[in-house]
Order: C-alpha cells, then structure tokens, then sequence
C-alpha cells in the first residue's frame, strides 16, 4: 500500500530535529532509516502528518570509546557494525550480532538509534542494549536525559522517548579483556526477525565466572535480562553443565512469553533454552 | 507538490513529487522508468532495489523527496549500447530467469557486488543475494551467473 499524505522537513541538527518535534507535537516522527517507519507507514498502520528527516544531520554516525563506554551515534547504520574497528570482547561481539539484522541493502540504511526507538521485541540491538545495560541519551527543547535501559523499554513498540524527544546517542560499557560475549538466534528464514535471541556475557577470573549478564530478546514483549540464569553462572567454572543449567534456569523463569503466529509459549520456552546455552558457548568459543 | 531532480542512469529528471511518493513509484510513474518492480512494498522482497549513489536501496522505503540530487541507477542504464552487458549476458546464458519479475532487483543486487571489486566467495554471495527473493528460478541460476561475472572479473572468492 502507499502511505498517507505528509509533510517533509530536513534537520540539519539534533537541535533542529527538537525544535521540531517541539513544534508538532504527537504529529511528527523522526525518520532514520526509514526501514521499518516506512514499511509501517505503507500499512498505514502510522500516519503521522510530518516526518522530520535526521539523515542529513553531520556527525551523527558514530563508534567511539570513550573511557570506560562505547558511544555510539544515533545515525550509525547496522552495516558499520559489521567491521566496528574497536578492539577487545565487544568489538568482537558487535559484528556477530550486526550480521543476523535483516539483509544488508536494510543493513546499509537501518540505523542503530532506529532499532532502539522501534523498540521491537527482537530487535538485536535492543537485547544487546539490555543485556549489556545501555544508557540512552535523549534530547528535546527543554535539555538531556539520561535513560537506563530498564527504564527504556515499556512493551512492543513502545519506549520511555516523550513525543518531543529525540535518541541522539547510546552508550555501552567497554567490556574489559576479561569479559566473554556470546550472541545466538533463531529464525525461520535467512533476514527475518528472530522468533527467539540471546546474548551472553560473562567475565572470567582465574576460570571462575565473576560476573554475568544474560539477555533474552524475541521472548516477551521486551528483552530482559535473566536474573535465575545469571544466579546459576556466578561463581562456577565455565562448562557445558553449568551453561545448560543456567540455560534452563533462564527458560523456566520466563512466565509472560509473547506468542503469535511463529511460535507458542512452549516453542519460545524451548527456544530461550537452546538460545541462551548457544550464546553461551559461542562466548567461550568466539568471545 | 515539491519539484525534485533525480540523476536516473546519467539523466536529468525533473519532476513534481508528494512526500508521500517512494522512490520506486516516482522513476516508474514520474520518469517513465518501468524496469525497477514493485512487491511488497515493506521491504521483504527486494523486487524494487536501485542503486543510489552506488548504494543497493530498497526503492519502496525510500521517499523520493530524499533521493533529491542524487546518482540513481535501474535496470534501464545496465546495457552496452542496447546489447547485454556482461551480468544480463549471464543471466541470459545460465537461464536465471522464469517470469522477470525479480530480475531488475536481481541484477541491480549483483551489479553493486560485483562493482565492489571485492572477492566474494560462494557463501558471502548466496547471503547477499538472498536479500531478494525470487519466485521463480530457485535461485540456483542467479547465483551461477553472478559467480561466473565475479569470476570472469578476478573477484573467486580464493582469499576471501
Ligand atoms: C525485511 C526487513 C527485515 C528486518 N529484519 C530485522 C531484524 O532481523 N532485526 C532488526 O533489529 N531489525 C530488522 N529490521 C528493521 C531494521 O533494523 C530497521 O532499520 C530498524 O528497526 C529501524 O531503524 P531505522 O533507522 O530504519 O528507523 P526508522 O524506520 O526510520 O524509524 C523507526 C522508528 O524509530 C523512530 N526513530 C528513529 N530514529 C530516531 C531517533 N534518533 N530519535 C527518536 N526516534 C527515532 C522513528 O520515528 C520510527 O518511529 C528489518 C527490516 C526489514 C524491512
Ligand atoms: S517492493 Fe520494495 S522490497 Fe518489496
Ligand atoms: S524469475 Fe520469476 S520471480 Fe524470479
């Protein structure tokens, strides 16, 4: 279908993009890449009467290691990920993950900030985002907020982002080289969404697991991090029977599961099993 | 109505465009460029995949006011002097088309691989062109003409 009339405006800035926002209120939307606003826009299911079009915004595009975080820019398409050129567990994780978003010619245009303000349940980035604790730097007309990853994520499609607010930069810990990530996914189809993610990270010291985030995304109407999974890896050695168990743990703990044409509770129950033990081992094996 | 100048295959086209109309849409109805597909028009199949400055896109989730004073290239500008360049040569020879309808997609797809320059092994190529789908040929003769570019071009693979 052919999406509604509306009216197109260019910023030049994020500044620009708030003011906005600010001035059209709930009518207007951001338009990123346009990879998933668009394809909802032609079902109509989004209507909005002006889009205001970040794409040409400088310097908006970036991966950058400050300190002890990776700051990343709003406009940053999938692809770059692809080839992150940042050292150590999280420049090796990055690629892994970018390469089971979609097909590269959406890759080429989907951005990183798109895939957060989307918010779907098995957007890669927003599990990563979880998993790893992200902070999301907002901004409107009125100043900066700093959003906690478990703030951001209020259900499908739906964020902490106010109607006057844009996403201009996420920041993610620099995991240091003691840190092993692990990422897995299943789908049906090469490009599509996943029924069921994971992403693993843990941190050895001297063969123990010292810390661990498990994040599960596809599995309810937000990604979440496994609190059982990562009660059951603390303090263990890194091993397949603990990595199961954990991995069960993550599945029998999970009571909301979304469920839908693809798959049932059960199947996504089985899924966050096999997902979670996967992202396990692909962490010791390629994190 | 806003007036847009769209580069399409080294040709000027002025034309009036709503916001609202996607790239694909304005080069088949504004410029007269029937070549590039429309399918599904929410990004899955790929039928209506243009280059925009040398950049695989897929034309239904581009608004036209965005490709404004960019390089455009379809399907309609592959050809040598109106005979087949090598890629539609290829794809005539390892028969990898049924209907046509995936083609103009199909081919844009490969001729940005291919210009690429990069080597491209056989894993690396069936992922790339499995962003577009086909309902037809089983995509076996695609990938076999693609190879058979990239390997005439030096791009086999061996390294990659
Ligand atoms: C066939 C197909 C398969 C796909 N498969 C996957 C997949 O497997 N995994 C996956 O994660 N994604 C997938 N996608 C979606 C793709 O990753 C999108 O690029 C992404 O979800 C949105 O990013 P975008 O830049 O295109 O945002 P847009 O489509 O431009 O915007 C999406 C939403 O976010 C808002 N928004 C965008 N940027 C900002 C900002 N900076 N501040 C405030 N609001 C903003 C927009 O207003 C809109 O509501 C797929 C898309 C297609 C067409
Ligand atoms: S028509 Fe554009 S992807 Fe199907
Ligand atoms: S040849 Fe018919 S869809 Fe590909």
């Amino acid at each position: 279908m052919k999406p509604a009339s509306f009216e197109y405006v260019t910023a030049e800035s994020w500044d620009a993009a708030a003011a906005s926002l600010a001035e059209h209120g709930d009518d207007a939307l951001i338009l990123a890449g346009g990879q998933s606003l668009v394809p909802v826009m032609n079902f109509r299911l989004a209507q909005p009467a002006v889009l205001v079009d970040v794409n040409v915004i400088p310097d908006s595009a970036y991966l950058q290691i400050d300190g002890d975080s990776l700051r990343i820019g709003a406009l940053t398409r999938h692809v770059r990920f692809e080839a992150p050129g940042i050292d150590g567990p999280l420049g090796r994780l990055l690629p892994r993950i970018a390469h089971h978003i979609a097909h590269l010619p959406i890759r080429m245009r989907g951005t990183f900030g798109g895939s957060l303000a989307h918010a779907d349940p098995a957007s890669e980035w927003c599990t990563l985002a979880r998993t790893l604790d992200a902070v999301m730097i907002a901004q409107s007309v009125t100043g900066e907020r700093r959003i906690a990853a478990a703030d951001f994520f209020h259900s499908a499609l739906a964020t902490d982002l106010a109607d006057d607010e844009v996403l201009r930069e996420v920041e993610l810990p620099a995991l240091g080289p003691d840190w092993r990530c692990g990422f897995a996914e299943f789908n049906r189809r090469a490009g599509d969404f996943a029924i069921v993610q994971s992403v693993a990270a843990i941190e050895l010291h001297e063969g123990q697991i010292v810390s661990a985030r498990i994040g599960v995304g596809g599995a309810t109407e937000t990604p979440q991090r496994s609190g059982a999974a990562e009660k059951a890896l603390l303090g263990g050695a890194p091993t397949s029977e603990l990595f199961a168990e954990a991995a069960g743990a993550a599945a029998d703990a999970i009571e909301d599961f979304l469920t839908d044409q693809q798959a049932n509770a059960d199947l996504r129950r089985d899924l966050v099993r096999v997902m979670v033990l996967r992202a396990l081992e692909d962490a010791v094996s390629a994190g | 109505m806003t007036r847009i100048q769209l580069n399409v295959n080294e040709t000027i086209h002025d034309v009036e465009v709503e916001p609202r109309h996607s790239l694909v849409d304005t080069l088949r109805e504004g410029c007269g460029l029937t070549g590039s597909h429309i399918g599904c028009e929410h990004g899955v199949c790929g039928a209506c995949t243009v280059l925009v400055d040398d950049q695989p896109v897929r034309g239904c989730l581009m608004f036209a006011v965005q490709a404004d004073g960019k390089d455009i290239r379809t399907v309609e500008g592959l050809d040598d002097d109106g005979a087949f360049n090598a890629l539609q040569q290829a794809f005539h020879e390892h028969h990898a088309l049924q209907c046509g309808f995936c083609t103009p997609g199909m081919l844009m797809l490969a001729t940005w691989i291919v210009e690429r320059g990069l080597p491209v092994d056989d894993n690396e190529l069936r992922e790339i062109m499995a962003s577009n789908l086909c309902r037809c040929t089983g995509y076996r003769n695609i990938l076999r003409a693609v190879r058979a570019v990239l390997d005439a071009s030096g791009q086999d693979g061996a390294g990659a």
